[in-house]
């Protein structure tokens, strides 16, 4: 069971939080223009990367609010969570430890 | 036309409450309740607020101010719900819309879609602590506190009122029996 | 003789309060203070439970929580919990106590008879035996529970109440010894919330047992009591006894479960909860939590008698019991000399075997000066007794420590303390993703390194000494205060001074040999509770399970409820011998929670009977009561199903209901459908954006109805949004979908288009929706609001605001049923006022209240989809034979790329079409599939399944609709329809509407 940090809310249980999957997949501005699969790779495909991927969650059960966390999925620490918009963190040097 | 009565039902009508003193559970009644959404960067927005209520927006997270008839309570970065008392939040609604005209927001009455019910005494935390995953240590979350978080299956928005402790919760009307005698469940061993 | 075994004074007991308590029927007298397991002793009851696999006798091993043997029943009818631990249960007057695994008496079990027949019974013999044939295996499951299962739970239900609790701390200490007290003295100092925790009656751990122990010259457990007098005193200090730290989860996620009223026996009263489940997040953790004695395995170790020397002592110096007379203490260390001194103290005759060869220090030589006989570089190789030892056979051991010489001599004894040395108790640190590393000079597993923030400390770090914990205890306690920012500046305390004996040099024997090779004769059981022997182990090894991992499965090892407490490391390392590998090259599996057995009272809490779900209520609810509604679960929603009058069942009902409707009017609660406030310039660009059509046009009053798609092109929800003012929009969805739409709208808002003036917001609850249905539904509603009803003033697809009985509402003139319809919104405090209005109004016209299933019947009639019913998450708007509501023209919408990808733009996909039986009676199961041609048996080729299937007393028939492959282009076919039971239906595929296909009822009668 995690503690997460809402950007808006502060750290909070993990039960008030949804996890929506990796995050940073902006929708391709012309769809029409893409390759049915490019189209796909957009709609179906995701890394489910094992160590720190970049995350959507929303905190349902408290300000409602949608935010980007980089975690690392091995150990299901958090590095930093952070706010739509707001540039991603970068992934620290343990990478592959 | 036909004209009866009008009654007015509320989900937590005719509910018994905890036995005992060390905790008490009211009704707060039909208070008037009205969600405004928009962006507390935009001046113009702010101000519309300020002038329809008196009451400036919170802008601190988990925060509320309180004026002479309206109290205003942050649920989010960009949305604050607005309390009246009873039967204000139509002429709120429409005030507000009115003053904000065309400044990006959103004015909605909910009045009906949350009941309010008061949970106080010495207990009162306690209770609160068996459903709801917050930490509530009077360090952490006070009088002056708000917040949206969960009790048991519900989702519930909270408000503490003073260090007795006093607890205003709102939860979605059809929530609020299951959330009534869950408070009431748990009181028990209190007494 | 009662309490025979009872030492004159001394022990934690309250010899002021005598108890009387029954085991297996019997009565016994004890004292409070005793568990059960020390009363049994104080009794000479040795014989406590049978086995789980061979049924053999067996006693009390332990005095702890890692009781592998004495399981017993404790309660009877409601109150019965099965599978305790007698070590564990406090006693109390008229406590009831029962064995289990044994039929019919504890004394004489007839599964006995698999102790003779264990040569037939070896690991993994289950697996072998039942495996073949397969078809058996659920039915050999049954049976080799009932013999080999443990307790029985009760079957009625639980009278008591339970609870959970949420708490946060910036220090939890696991354990409450000296090492436990210590940490918290320093924590508690810093003025940080900490919370200890300990499962036993009392605090002080090892403390409680080790008589003579002293800490700065008093005796320890005066140190004790003036800790916890000092915590006591400390605002932000919680102290849990009777509390078992279960769960070491991620992000220091702690649950324990409290013990509140265990102790004092059956409750008149169930309002103070029994047990209360904690669930604790701390930001730091201190692991205190001691350590297990491992028992000697030798030949036939198992007899009831033969215990852990620590266990003995215990008995001896907490409890006032002294087991047995004749006790022969058998270790490869000195701390069970201690035991031996402390029996022969009180009484006891004691002799040692000891499988070292020059045992020496203090405590040796104390023992030797009392003349206790010590027999070194000796084993014991076998014992006698059945139901309780008679006595033990020794030898000496050779050089290596692998076999046996010299002449076989007996010792008569009634117990046995062994002692193999000590294991940390590192299972909350091992759940916690803790790595542990083996300790070649403790020949034990040491917690090396964590991911989440932790200190083990005392015996659990392998830190042995009482110095040692008192000094790790303290400087943990302050660190992980400090760590929590608390105590700045603040240094460690000196530790107290606990001097103690030097301890010699262990000789550590994996297993004792015997005068004859492994399992021929005697067993030498290293896993209790599942009857896993070293043979077994040796038989994994030859049958290639060499991995811990394997190992533990096909032996059960620690697998019973104790979880191989006393087992683990002794079955790896034995395994390391036989593969010649070192101990941490085998490896250690994982420990899981519970750390130890949990009741499901306690996890549940407050969540059972009317709490376990919560039952959403509408604000009519009391008039569907009223009215006597069945209710049907939509979610977590109770909504109406039907409305039987006496005498009807489901099917009488809904036929009447779904005639009353077409006929006249009916009234239904639509309460329930999601509800979406939307206000903003780009509400409309929103709404193109979600809705395969085009919103930009819908004036002010205007209703319109759309599919949501998402991105791949799959319908997920419909309804009707409403345009009520400019810039503000009305949206509904289905029931079910509610929350799906309202997070995907979020979504898009807030992580794509965070720009766009737009705001959305449930207000689902905020309206009571009384629905009316049928040709006279204007003639019900003009009798209520101050608005012109006719079909110019009012037209289909329009809003209306206006007052209703008095109130305000929103009137939307939609229908999904084909009748003239009126959906009236009213804010839900008038829901009930308005409902019963229209009752009273449409009494003339014998208004129908119907349910959800006749809105499924009516529906269907037309042809109207339920999304989430007939579609499936795999459905197109093409597929649905809705390409109408597809816009060709108004740009990009979300799903819209997806209906040109080659598998969504296959014409022959499976299609939504309307299914006929040829026998007008028969009514086709939801689900059934329609098949091309039918055949003896399956395979057959499938051309899709049934949706919807109803019987329609509109048409005078049954109608269904189906997803049938290619359905578009079949129409007019005949297909077969085969059913459970064998039979099979002939069926022709048609247009799905069924009812008023040129929708002349829309305005139904005018006024």
């Amino acid at each position: 069971m995690l503690v997460i940090k809402c950007p808006f809310c502060g750290e909070r249980d993990q039960t008030e939080f949804t996890c929506h999957g990796e995050a940073h997949i902006a929708r391709p501005e012309n769809p029409d223009e893409l390759t049915d699969e490019q189209w796909g790779d957009y709609i179906f495909f995701r890394q489910n990367i094992k160590g720190y991927q970049y995350e959507r969650w929303s905190h349902d059960h408290g300000c409602g609010r949608w935010f980007n966390a980089l975690r690392n999925s091995v150990t299901d620490q958090f590095v930093d969570t952070y706010k739509i918009g707001e540039e991603k963190p970068a992934i620290p040097s343990d990478e592959g430890k | 036309m036909v004209e009866t009565a009008i009654k007015k039902v509320s989900p937590l009508d005719g509910l018994a409450g905890p036995v005992g003193g060390n905790v008490k559970l009211t009704s707060n009644g039909f208070v008037g309740k009205v969600i405004i959404r928009g962006d507390s960067d935009n001046k113009d927005f702010v101000m519309a607020v300020k002038d329809v209520t008196g009451v400036e927006i919170p802008t601190t997270a988990l925060t509320f101010n309180e004026g002479e008839t309206y109290s205003i309570y942050w649920m989010g970065p960009d949305e604050w719900m607005i309390m009246t008392p009873e039967d204000g939040e139509v002429a709120l609604e429409t005030a507000l819309r009115e003053k904000l005209g065309e400044t990006p927001s959103q004015v909605v009455n909910v009045s009906d879609y949350y009941a309010s019910m008061r949970l106080s005494g010495p207990a009162a935390r306690e209770v609160l602590k068996k459903g709801s995953p917050l930490d509530l240590h009077p360090s952490k979350f006070k009088a002056g506190n708000c917040t949206g978080t969960r009790f048991a299956h519900a989702t519930i928005f909270m408000v503490q009122r003073d260090e007795e402790p006093t607890y205003d919760i709102n939860v979605r009307i059809s929530f609020a029996e299951y959330l009534w005698n869950y408070f009431v469940e748990a009181s028990r061993e209190f007494g | 003789m009662s309490q025979s075994n009872r030492i004159k004074t001394g022990g934690r007991i309250d010899r002021n309060k005598p108890v009387s308590f029954t085991f297996d029927g019997k009565t016994f007298q004890g004292f409070e203070g005793d568990t059960l397991a020390s009363a049994l002793l104080a009794n000479n009851v040795h014989l406590m439970g049978r086995s789980f696999k061979y049924h053999r006798p067996r006693g009390v091993l332990s005095a702890g929580s890692e009781e592998p043997n004495a399981i017993v029943t404790i309660g009877s009818g409601k109150r019965s919990d099965p599978n305790t631990r007698a070590t564990v249960v406090e006693m109390f007057d008229g406590l009831e106590a029962s064995s289990q695994n044994c039929w019919p008496s504890l004394n004489f079990d007839i599964g006995g008879i698999n102790n003779k027949l264990s040569r037939f019974f070896p690991a993994g013999f289950y697996y072998k035996t039942f495996m073949w044939p397969k078809s058996m295996w659920m039915k050999y499951e049954e049976i080799i529970r009932a013999s080999a299962g443990m307790g029985v739970a009760p079957e009625e239900g639980d009278p008591d109440t339970y609870a959970v609790k949420h708490e946060y701390c910036d220090v939890l200490i696991a354990g409450g010894g000296p090492a436990g007290l210590s940490a918290a003295l320093t924590a508690g100092r810093t003025g940080a919330r900490v919370i200890l925790i300990d499962e036993q009656n009392e605090f002080g751990g090892s403390l409680l047992s080790d008589h003579g122990a002293e800490i700065d010259g008093k005796p320890a457990m005066d140190w004790v009591d003036a800790a916890l007098a000092e915590l006591k005193e400390m605002e932000e200090v919680t102290i849990l006894n009777r509390t078992a730290v279960i769960g070491y989860f991620d992000h220091n996620f702690i649950t324990a479960m409290e013990k509140i009223t265990d102790h004092l026996g059956p409750q008149d009263s169930n309002d103070t909860p029994r047990q209360r489940f904690w669930k604790i997040r701390a930001k730091q953790v201190v692991l205190a939590s001691g350590s297990f004695e491992r028992p000697m395995l030798f030949g036939d170790n198992d007899r009831p008698g033969v215990m852990l020397a620590s266990a003995v002592r215990t008995y001896i110096n907490r409890y006032g019991v002294l087991p047995g007379k004749d006790m022969v203490v058998f270790t490869n260390n000195d701390s069970a000399y201690k035991t031996a001194l402390d029996a022969f103290a009180n009484g006891g005759r004691v002799e040692i075997v000891d499988t070292r060869v020059d045992p020496k220090g203090p405590l040796v030589e104390q023992a030797r000066s009392l003349d206790i006989t010590i027999h070194t570089n000796a084993a014991i190789v076998g014992t006698k007794g059945y139901r309780r030892l008679k006595g033990v056979e020794v030898m000496e051991l050779n050089e290596a420590g692998d076999g046996v010489k010299g002449t076989k001599f007996h010792i008569g004894c009634d117990v046995v303390a062994m002692s193999s040395g000590w294991n940390p108790a590192v299972n909350l640190f091992s759940q916690a993703r803790g790595k542990l590393r083996y300790d070649e000079e403790l020949t034990s597993f040491v917690p090396d390194h964590c991911q989440w923030d932790n200190y083990s400390v005392g015996s659990c770090n392998g830190t042995f000494t009482l110095e040692g914990a008192l000094s790790e205890g303290l400087e943990a306690g302050l660190k992980a205060a400090q760590a929590a920012g608390f105590g700045e500046g603040q240094s460690v305390p000196a530790t107290p001074s606990a001097p103690e004996v030097e301890h010699g040099d262990m000789r550590t024997l994996w297993y004792i040999p015997m005068d004859r090779p492994l399992a021929r004769g005697k067993k030498h059981f290293h896993e209790f509770q599942n009857d896993s022997t070293v043979a077994d182990i040796h038989l994994a090894a030859r049958e290639g399970y060499i991995s811990v991992e394997h190992l533990k499965r096909y032996t059960t090892t620690g697998m019973g409820t104790d979880q191989g407490k006393t087992s683990n490391v002794n079955a790896i390392a034995i395994m390391a011998q036989i593969r010649g590998v070192s101990i941490p090259q085998v490896g250690t599996t994982t420990f899981r929670p519970p750390f130890v057995p949990v009741t499901f009272g306690a996890i549940a809490g407050h969540d059972v009977e009317d709490l376990f779900l919560q039952a959403r209520k509408t604000p009519m609810h009391s008039a569907h009561d009223r009215n006597g509604a069945i209710y049907e679960d939509v979610g977590d929603w109770k909504r109406p199903y039907y409305f039987p009058k006496a005498g009807e069942d489901m099917h009488a009902a809904v036929q009447r209901e779904c005639k009353a409707v077409r006929d006249s009017v009916g009234i239904m609660d639509g309460s329930t459908l999601g509800k979406l406030d939307i206000q903003g310039k780009d509400a409309s660009r929103l709404l193109n954006l979600l809705y395969t059509n085009a919103w930009s046009k819908l004036a002010p009053g205007k209703c319109r109805y759309g599919l949501m798609c998402n991105e791949h092109g799959m319908v997920f929800d419909d309804g009707v949004t409403t345009c009520i003012g400019e810039n503000h929009y009305h949206m509904t969805t289905t029931t079910g979908g509610a929350g799906r739409v309202a997070n995907w709208i979020e979504e898009w808002i807030q992580t794509e288009y965070p720009d766009w003036d737009v705001y959305a917001t449930s207000v689902t609850e905020q309206w009571a929706v009384s629905i009316l249905n049928g040709p006279k539904s204007r003639k019900v509603l003009e009798k209520l609001v101050d608005i012109d009803l006719s079909a110019e003033a009012f037209p289909f697809m329009a809003m209306k605001e206006c007052h209703i009985a008095g109130v305000p509402a929103r009137i939307y003139r939609i229908s999904f049923t084909g009748e003239l319809s009126y959906e009236i919104n009213v804010p839900a405090r008038y829901g009930l006022h308005v409902w019963d209005a229209l009752l009273e109004a449409g009494e003339e016209f014998d208004i129908c209240q119907y349910g959800t299933e006749t809105m499924h019947v009516l529906r269907a009639e037309k042809g109207f989809i339920i999304a989430g019913q007939d579609t499936d998450g795999s459905v197109t708007p093409m597929d649905l034979d809705m390409d109408w509501i597809v816009s060709k023209k108004k740009g990009d919408f979300l799903g819209r790329r997806s209906f040109t990808r080659t598998d969504t733009a296959r014409t022959d996909r499976k299609q939504l079409v309307g299914v006929l039986t040829e026998d007008p009676n028969v009514v086709l199961m939801e689900g059934a599939h329609l098949v091309r041609e039918l055949k003896d048996k399956p395979p057959m080729d499938m051309l899709g399944h049934v949706t919807s299937s109803y019987m329609s007393p509109n048409c005078g028939r049954s109608i269904a609709m189906a997803l049938i492959r290619d359905g578009k282009n079949l129409k007019g076919q005949s297909f077969m329809v085969p059913t459970m039971s064998g039979k099979a239906h002939k069926v022709t595929i048609t247009d799905p509407i069924f009812f008023d296909k040129e929708n002349k009822r829309i305005d139904g009668e005018p006024s």
